[in-house]
């Protein structure tokens, strides 16, 4: 008989029993590495923060974010006690647009990853399994994907499928998927010739098989992590879509549109475009924090490469 | 597959030189590119627009106005046809015509391109001659509160909605603090003045003698450039500290030290000269990163550069305009992914030898 042992040693051993206990052990010791770089905290802090106000937005709020209060009283009023951001043009409360604004921006980085994602692994893990002409071909229009910078595509796809967050999500999946393919490209090149996977081929299982069942599974944790990385990008890519009146239409409390407005009251009535600026900074700031510890822990030699703006 | 293609190039047709057959893919690789480009905005224009026709003139020209265009982008041909004329329209240099400005997209763009090259330069200057030395700094700190501090710096650049900050600018330093001029290039006063010979205000103005509309011009781009500086300063820092690290743990700069050069001149000497080659390429590649930041920086600012021409047009559903400024900054980006790899390959003596054996 053995001693019983703490499930903090369960995980950190160094004979893992199964396959789950080794796999949890490595998220364990991945956690415990992130746990001790403060920023990254910090930056999780701020997306635990984001979450959690976006699910429980309506108990933060006493103002409707949609409806306005009295015109002739309640509009460009300073931040004060009743309303702690003070309210815009139409009289709303510009704090409870900002936190209903998170579920927005929430929505925007959730279905963009869950759009480029499967299209990055499917094109990537395709080119690299297949190579030849079909690697050829696919790695081609990505390049072309590459060649132009990301948010001038998103404005352009934007410009012919009309203005709204729907579309506006549509043009930055579009948009983001290629670094998501190359990804997944060069992870499976790496797999490819492995004895696994001959052996898999020997036994007769089709490409198609090999490509979903074998390779795709073990791209998929590296395509992730870059996702999250991409998070800020994807953000401040809404919110500048949003600012040029091409993402969420009024009255949506989308916070690069929020901008937008206060644009024109600037110099007199400040916090009606500051306000929602500083939302997007922080969570941009969050994702970016959080993501830069991801990269020191899962990839100390690749750390600086990856960023690129 | 670009090694693969070179090799048997030159085994079947080894009588003519390298130089040739690698001119020659560049070339192709270009072309097929530039090709992918116009798929890529033909798409946008003809294919996802319920009605291509409408998008160019908008929903008020008569029918005889959309029955001449209807001929004139080729509907009534097959798509394949259309996308031919399309890139042979482009290529002889026809963008259409500008909905918003009556005038043919071409010109326009060829007008506005000046004033973003000039803030996109003055920007990477910026950026550069910041984010470099702090870059260096936060390697040779390597671990200390220094470090960390540069490094928040720049991952607070890369968060921060560069439209909200050019606002923020706006209203402390021109509206609150009057330290700079406000939105555009230069004054009215001085704008009829500076006659346009490169486009570039600040070297315009400066030849002609001109100083005090260069010191307008000055407190106009002061500002937008610093933001969109920063925002390059980011990616630059922080990729000067992860070359210079890898640098100074090289085994030159242990025999250096033992020597007995001094620390700075090993720093900023012998270890940034090596760190310098693939810097360039970092430097080449913000620069068309800028492209991007000045959309938005542009708007905020009205500069009247490629960025607004582009976000006017928006506004009003211009297609011809919107999709000749993505083209042209398309062909920026690749001219200027082409010249960092070429500088790369120039730069770096191992590299350049590898390509010359091959």
């Amino acid at each position: 008989m053995t001693a019983p042992i703490s499930r903090r040693e369960w995980l950190l051993t160094e004979q893992p029993a199964s396959r789950r206990q080794a796999r949890l052990g490595q998220t364990y010791r991945t956690w415990l590495a992130l746990r001790a770089n403060r920023l990254a905290m910090f930056g999780l802090f701020i997306i635990m923060a984001l979450v959690l106000i976006s699910v429980f937005a309506p108990l933060l709020v006493r103002y409707d974010p949609l409806t306005g209060g009295d015109l002739r009283t309640g509009r460009l009023l300073p931040p004060s006690w009743d309303h702690p951001m003070g309210t815009d043009d139409l009289a709303r409360d510009i704090y409870s647009r900002v936190i209903y604004g998170s579920r927005l921006t929430l929505m925007v980085v959730a279905l963009v990853a869950v759009i480029a994602t499967p299209i990055g692994l499917a094109v990537g893990t395709t080119a690299g399994y297949l190579g030849g002409w079909v690697d050829n071909v696919l790695m081609r229009v990505t390049d072309i994907f590459l060649a132009f910078p990301r948010l001038i595509l998103a404005l352009a796809f934007v410009s012919a499928l009309g203005p709204g967050i729907e579309n506006a999500i549509i043009a930055i999946a579009i948009t983001s998927w290629p670094p998501y393919a190359r990804l997944a490209r060069a992870e499976t090149l790496t797999i490819r010739e492995a004895d696994f996977i001959n052996a898999i081929r020997l036994q007769g299982a089709s490409s198609a098989r090999i490509l979903w069942g074998h390779i795709t599974p073990l791209c998929l944790s590296s395509v992730i992590v870059r996702v999250t990385l991409d998070m800020a990008g994807i953000i401040l890519t809404a919110a500048g879509l949003g600012f040029l009146g091409l993402g969420a239409q009024p009255p949506q409390p989308e916070w690069g549109a929020m901008v937008a407005t206060g644009r024109r009251f600037i110099i007199d009535q400040w916090w009606v475009a500051t306000m929602p600026g500083i939302a997007i900074f922080l969570v941009s700031l969050g994702f970016n924090l959080l993501g830069d510890g991801l990269r020191d822990v899962l990839d100390p030699k690749a750390a600086d490469s990856h960023n690129e703006p | 597959m670009a090694g693969t293609f070179l090799q048997q190039t030159e085994g079947r047709y080894g009588a003519l030189p390298t130089w040739f057959w690698k001119g020659t893919k560049l070339i192709a690789t270009i072309a097929v590119t530039i090709l992918g480009l116009l798929l890529i905005t033909f798409f946008i224009s003809h294919v996802i627009p319920v009605d291509p026709v409408l998008a160019v003139v908008g929903d008020r020209a008569s029918q005889s106005t959309y029955d001449k265009m209807f001929i004139e982008m080729g509907l009534d041909k097959p798509l394949w046809q259309q996308f031919f004329f399309y890139v042979e329209k482009v290529l002889s240099g026809n963008l259409g015509n500008s909905f918003l400005t009556k005038k043919p997209v071409f010109d326009d763009l060829a007008r506005a391109f000046p004033a973003t090259l000039e803030l996109a330069t003055v920007s990477i200057l910026i950026g550069t001659l910041v984010g470099i030395p702090l870059g260096v700094l936060s390697a040779v700190k390597s671990g200390t509160l220094t470090d960390q501090i540069v490094r928040v710096i720049g991952l607070i650049g890369y968060s921060v909605p560069i439209f909200w900050l050019g606002l923020l600018g706006l209203l402390v330093f021109y509206a609150k603090l009057s330290w700079i001029s406000g939105p555009g290039r230069i004054d009215i006063e001085f704008e009829y003045n500076v006659t346009r010979t490169t486009g570039l205000l600040l070297i315009d103005s400066a030849m002609q003698g001109q100083w005090d509309a260069f010191r307008n011009v000055v407190s106009h781009i002061t500002l937008p450039a610093s933001l969109l500086g920063y925002y390059s300063l980011a990616y630059i820092s922080r990729m000067t500290r992860s070359f210079m690290q890898t640098e100074l743990a090289q085994e030159y700069i242990i025999t250096a030290r033992v020597k007995g050069v001094p620390e700075w001149r090993i720093i900023w000497v012998h270890a940034l000269r090596n760190a310098a080659v693939p810097l360039v390429t970092v430097i080449a590649l913000s620069y068309a990163g800028l492209l991007e930041g000045s959309v938005l920086t542009e708007t905020v600012f009205a500069w009247p550069g490629l960025g607004l021409y582009l976000t006017n047009s928006l506004q009003v559903a211009d297609m011809n305009a919107v999709l000749g400024g993505t083209l042209l900054i398309g062909v920026i980006f690749i001219a200027l992914n082409l010249l960092s790899d070429l500088l790369y390959t120039l730069l770096d003596p191992r590299v350049r030898r590898r390509v010359g054996q091959r």
